[in-house]
């Protein structure tokens, strides 16, 4: 660790594109090269707990971890919690990628579309969505609806400019090349414009998972010091209050978890579509 | 020379003009005036950005005349359609997200509401003709540019347009790729009997191609002469030279007075 440390510190800039040292660590599986870091991750934090005798109250041992998911697993309070918040979070993003590709649609084809577009998200954008929920609940209420309508606000923008983005990249010849064809209003739009802008389409809804995914989390805290149940971070709320601190690490586990879940998921849409049609090199 | 029917492209008068800086509009092509024929190969040569491209674009239907006007069949232009295919120089102008076969397919599917299985049959017969079976798989970017050319006429001749308009189509090939999809293209040709209109910058291609070469002048483009090249194939045949020579007088105006023998042709 250390050597490498030393190296890349004394190394001439140009050496920063040559690929890295070969070594017996550079030739294991990358699978295994992550499995080790973990393991290492987790023997630290366990001899953290050994040896420096925290109370547990404050911070919960790997096994008490462990054993606190599986427990909450098996009675279902976790995979209810985790559902809820995934049922939230798909409705929240499908409103909120609707209308962010109807905006960038609309943008397309006329000005007005385009200059709407502009002020909304210049307005809207640099609103931390999280910042409605207040509003959201003396609309809604401390209902998932809430929820779903600060989710949707924190997806629209980052749908809407990416998409809109991908559409103005098209090329010239693409367009021609549809309109030859006799192409025009919705159907060029699913045909044409939907395909070619994939690449601005798919990183839009990768944005948009992770800031749903913030909001959902922060939200739901939110309504668990409200009050009202439901969804992973009503359980970490729940797991504070009643100082359950394996179950709070565990709640924190299992959103990372899912995280990692989904990234591998767009990962594999990306290799089916845009990385196979030679629109994107694959990482 | 085919016998010449009624023209099939007119254009009167055409002046092309884009905008330009200050709200003015710059005027790309003056007056420009000619007829292509019923199953003719007409070629527009001139020199690089003087606005050849952007005749064929309103012929398309890509762009409206500012002034003048282009019919064909006798109906004035309004938008572009399949009945004029273009095949561009730019290789994106196959969807990157369909194989070669399925752009085909998709085309004539959209542009002639033909179902899956004849257009399927349909695609299949023009990738044979234009060479390109054995890549109908492959999508787009694993192709050479030859092949992805070839796969552009294929299926801009899938369509069974009255007129087959070509941007620079081999501008961005080698030399050797160029010459053999110039001997296929007029193979093509002779198969299907479309009306050609070809934009290049190559007077060998032009002479190659062309029953009738229209010059262009440097920006803003106007005509200078159409040339007869028809029966003029044979690169080493005199005739071939001859016109060469003519043809650069033309587009080169300044050279031909330098070099008199050259300007002696005229």
């Amino acid at each position: 660790m250390s050597a490498r440390l030393e190296r890349s510190a004394t190394a001439p800039p140009a050496a920063l594109d040559t690929p890295r040292s070969e070594g017996r660590w550079t030739n294991l599986p990358a699978a295994l090269r992550y499995a080790i870091i973990l393991t290492l991750l987790v023997a630290i934090w366990q001899t953290y707990i050994t040896l420096a005798h925290v109370p547990p109250l404050l911070f919960a041992a790997p096994l008490d971890v462990l054993q606190s998911i599986m427990k909450d697993v098996q009675s279902g309070l976790l995979v209810n919690a985790t559902l809820h918040t995934l049922q939230v979070l798909v409705l929240g993003i499908f409103f909120g990628a609707t209308i962010g590709f109807a905006l960038a649609s609309f943008a397309v084809f006329s000005r007005f579309g385009h200059d709407l577009l502009t002020v909304l998200s210049a307005i809207l954008n640099p609103l931390p969505s999280i910042a409605i929920l207040p509003l959201a609940m003396i609309w809604f209420g401390l209902k998932p609806e809430s929820i779903v309508f600060v989710v949707a606000l924190a997806t629209i923008w980052p749908v809407a400019m990416n998409t809109d983005t991908g559409f103005r990249t098209i090329s010239n010849t693409t367009q021609m090349a549809a309109r030859n064809l006799g192409l025009h209003g919705w159907r060029l739009v699913v045909d044409i414009l939907l395909p070619a802008a994939l690449p601005y389409i798919i990183t839009g809804l990768k944005s948009a998972w992770a800031f749903g995914w913030r909001t959902v989390v922060a939200a739901e805290l939110v309504f668990g010091v409200a009050g009202s149940s439901g969804g992973l971070g009503w359980y970490i709320n729940d797991a504070r209050y009643f100082l359950r601190t394996p179950s709070i690490f565990g709640g924190l586990i299992v959103i990372s978890l899912l995280g990692i879940a989904v990234e591998a998921i767009f990962t594999m849409i990306e290799r089916r579509t845009v990385v196979r049609w030679g629109m994107k090199t694959a990482k | 020379m085919p016998t010449l029917g009624a023209p099939i492209v007119r254009a009167e008068g055409v002046v092309m003009a884009y905008p330009g800086e200050g709200g003015q509009s710059v005027v790309a092509v003056e007056a420009a005036t000619f007829d292509v024929y019923a199953g003719e190969k007409f070629v527009i040569i001139g020199p690089s950005g003087c606005g050849k491209t952007t005749l064929l674009k309103a012929v398309a239907g890509f762009m409206q005349p500012a002034a003048g006007r282009i019919t064909v069949g006798g109906k004035p232009l309004e938008k572009p359609g399949p009945d004029r295919a273009v095949v561009f120089q730019d290789f994106d102008q196959l969807f990157p997200w369909r194989t070669v076969r399925d752009n085909v397919v998709y085309a004539l599917r959209v542009a002639k509401n033909m179902n899956k299985r004849d257009a399927g049959a349909r695609a299949d017969e023009v990738l044979a003709l234009v060479d390109i079976a054995r890549a109908a798989d492959r999508y787009p970017h694993q192709l050479s540019g030859g092949m992805k050319q070839r796969a552009a006429i294929a299926r801009a001749v899938a369509l069974e347009p009255t007129i087959l308009l070509m941007d620079e189509p081999f501008g961005a090939l080698d030399a050797i790729t160029r010459n053999q999809l110039q001997i296929e293209l007029n193979r093509i040709w002779e198969r299907t009997g479309v009306t050609l209109i070809l934009v290049t910058h190559s007077i060998q291609e032009a002479i190659y191609l062309g029953h009738r070469v229209m010059v262009m002048s440097s920006f803003p483009a106007h005509v200078r002469e159409i040339v007869e090249t028809s029966g003029v194939d044979d690169p080493s045949d005199d005739r071939f030279a001859e016109l060469t020579g003519h043809l650069r007088s033309l587009l080169v105006p300044a050279v031909a007075e330098r070099a008199p023998i050259a300007a002696g042709i005229e």
